[in-house]
């Protein structure tokens, strides 16, 4: 009988635990979206309605007819996803070799790639930033897809190693018996079965390549070439009683990576614990 | 050395001559480069002023107020933001570690605050905080906290918590999904044992729970903590360093050195000393506690 009553006492607060667990991580989320469809008289008052009482959709189309979010959507998405190309080219060749062949030095390189992870990014900002001006591509896309790739390749690169790591050396061996050269091998064999490796490590660099701000907050001045954060804090700037514009903002730029994130979970669990638990 | 070895370390070579050039351009020689620069007194204002100045950079830098304060938030930010972010990551950890309906679900949703952008996260918590439109302030009176609305971040001591708890917020749940994948790793015949030896949850939590998490613990806290000490996103976007820089992180302060004053000699300094910090930070965490951020 004592022991039922403990049973239920357990249950109840596990639940109550579970709850506030979950209201914590999403009242902010309720009270941006909400703040979002507020006209100015209806959010310039305390207290506050916790509703929105008359919902204003035409914030959402202000942002995209006047001031224009649609296109640093699309610079972001533009650069996201070169960035990820251009890591999984050059990353998972370096990964299936460091994880694949007997060669010497790996470790080394290995940590040398990691360490590059912990950098800080402001330490490169200086040097860059006067190299991209002489080299004219301030401005330029290119001026934030290189600085992207100083913590895009090392992610990409430990990601797909342990990836390569669980193909059994046999496959590699058998193509190489058939005649098959190594990059042939790689190409026809590795990376099909690494699939859900270089999904991981693609979905984590766009992710990172997405939210990135201090490079992109000081290699694009050209505001038709701000990426989605860069515009969000300026926009905090220029229009500093706009916040329900703001809130729209912030919710147009969020939403794609809540679907990315709900849709592939799965492969951002993988990607994102392979370092931390050893198995 | 057998032929084999030989072999692949010539294919290798060129397998992984790209990304470590790559590497190489946009991080070891832009390192160098910001050391030089360091040394220099330098600034874009007045290019051809430019000149070669030894270590003094770093003495005046030790000597400046506007630093050693960045020096003493960022430090104090780090420290409170990651014990508060691992007690809470592990209580959560050791929440939703059973089985249950919906776990996959939460686990899905835990991942979302880690996933979108800083800039956005805190505008969220701007929108909460404001004294003329936001949640907590409405919280706080009705619940007799406060008397008056405040506008909270652009008050001392408030600022810094109010940073503290949206950093908290976002990276709470990261912390909780790492703890988790390492609980898992946890034989349950362990627990099995210690229950038939009439071990209590709180000793089977002392005795096997946290010592069989104690690798997994240490990587999370390398990154959390590396992450916390070079945060810029959060800083700019939340407070911009005010009031009064109470909450101007060392990353902001460097950016203003560099972007407002266009002081490249002395942002370059400042660069060094964070990086400086950072290898140490890591190598406390890898040579004395014994992190192991390699994986196997």
């Amino acid at each position: 009988m004592k022991n039922r009553h403990k049973n239920i006492l357990g249950k109840v607060l596990f639940f109550v635990g579970v709850a506030f667990v979950i209201f914590f991580m999403f009242f902010p989320f309720y009270w941006l979206f909400i703040s979002s469809l507020k006209g100015d008289q209806e959010l310039y008052k305390m207290p506050p309605n916790w509703l929105a009482h008359k919902p204003l959709w035409n914030n959402y189309i202000k942002i995209f007819t006047e001031h224009n979010i649609g296109r640093n959507l699309l610079n972001s998405l533009m650069v996201s996803t070169i960035t990820t190309l251009v890591s999984l080219a050059i990353g998972s060749s370096a990964a299936y070799a460091l994880a694949k062949f007997k060669m010497r030095g790996k470790n080394f390189v290995l940590s040398l790639i990691l360490s590059v992870s912990m950098f800080p990014g402001i330490v490169i900002v200086s040097p860059l930033y006067i190299l991209f001006q002489q080299m004219g591509i301030i401005n330029s896309f290119a001026s934030l897809i290189l600085p992207y790739l100083t913590f895009s390749l090392p992610l990409t690169i430990w990601t797909l190693h342990s990836f390569f790591q669980q193909i059994p050396d046999e496959l590699v061996e058998a193509a190489s018996i058939d005649g098959a050269s190594p990059f042939k091998t790689f190409i026809k064999i590795i990376t099909p079965l690494a699939a859900p490796g270089v999904f991981t490590a693609a979905i984590l660099t766009f992710i990172g390549a997405w939210n990135e701000l201090l490079f992109a907050k000081i290699f694009i001045t050209d505001s038709k070439k701000f990426t989605v954060p860069v515009s969000l804090i300026l926009f905090q700037g220029q229009y500093d009683s706009a916040w329900n514009l703001i809130a729209a903002s912030s919710v147009v730029i969020t939403l794609p990576l809540i679907i990315m994130v709900l849709l592939l979970q799965k492969y951002i669990i993988a990607g994102l614990t392979a370092g931390a638990v050893k198995d | 050395m057998s032929s084999r070895v030989k072999r692949d370390t010539a294919r290798g070579f060129w397998f992984v001559l790209p990304a470590v050039a790559v590497i190489a351009l946009v991080t070891f020689f832009p390192i160098a480069r910001t050391f030089i620069l360091s040394l220099y007194k330098y600034n874009l204002k007045f290019p051809s002023m430019k000149a070669f100045v030894g270590v003094n950079n770093y003495i005046n830098l030790f000597q400046n107020q506007d630093f050693l304060n960045s020096l003493t938030v960022t430090v104090s930010f780090t420290l409170v933001a990651v014990s508060i972010e691992a007690v809470a990551g592990l209580l959560i950890a050791l929440l939703i570690n059973k089985d249950f309906k919906g776990r996959g679900m939460v686990r899905a949703f835990t991942l979302i605050p880690w996933a979108i952008p800083t800039v956005a996260s805190a505008q969220m918590w701007r929108l909460m905080y404001s004294d003329q439109f936001g949640v907590i302030n409405d919280i706080a009176k009705k619940t007799g906290i406060v008397h008056e609305y405040i506008n909270i971040i652009g008050r001392q001591p408030q600022a810094f918590w109010a940073m503290v708890c949206a950093d908290a917020w976002k990276t709470i749940p990261f912390m909780a999904l790492l703890l988790l994948a390492g609980l898992q790793t946890i034989p349950p015949q362990l627990y099995e044992a210690a229950r038939v030896d009439g071990a209590n949850k709180w000793k089977q939590f002392w005795a096997i729970t946290l010592p069989m998490l104690k690798p997994t613990l240490l990587v999370a806290l390398i990154f959390r903590t590396l992450d916390t000490f070079k945060a810029f996103d959060i800083a700019i976007s939340l407070t911009n360093g005010g009031p009064a820089s109470s909450t101007e992180l060392l990353s902001l302060y460097n950016y203003k050195v560099m972007m407002n004053q266009l002081n490249f000699g002395m942002g370059a300094t400042i660069s060094i000393v964070i990086f400086i910090f950072t290898m140490l930070i890591a190598f406390l965490f890898i040579k004395v506690l014994g992190a192991n951020p390699y994986g196997k």
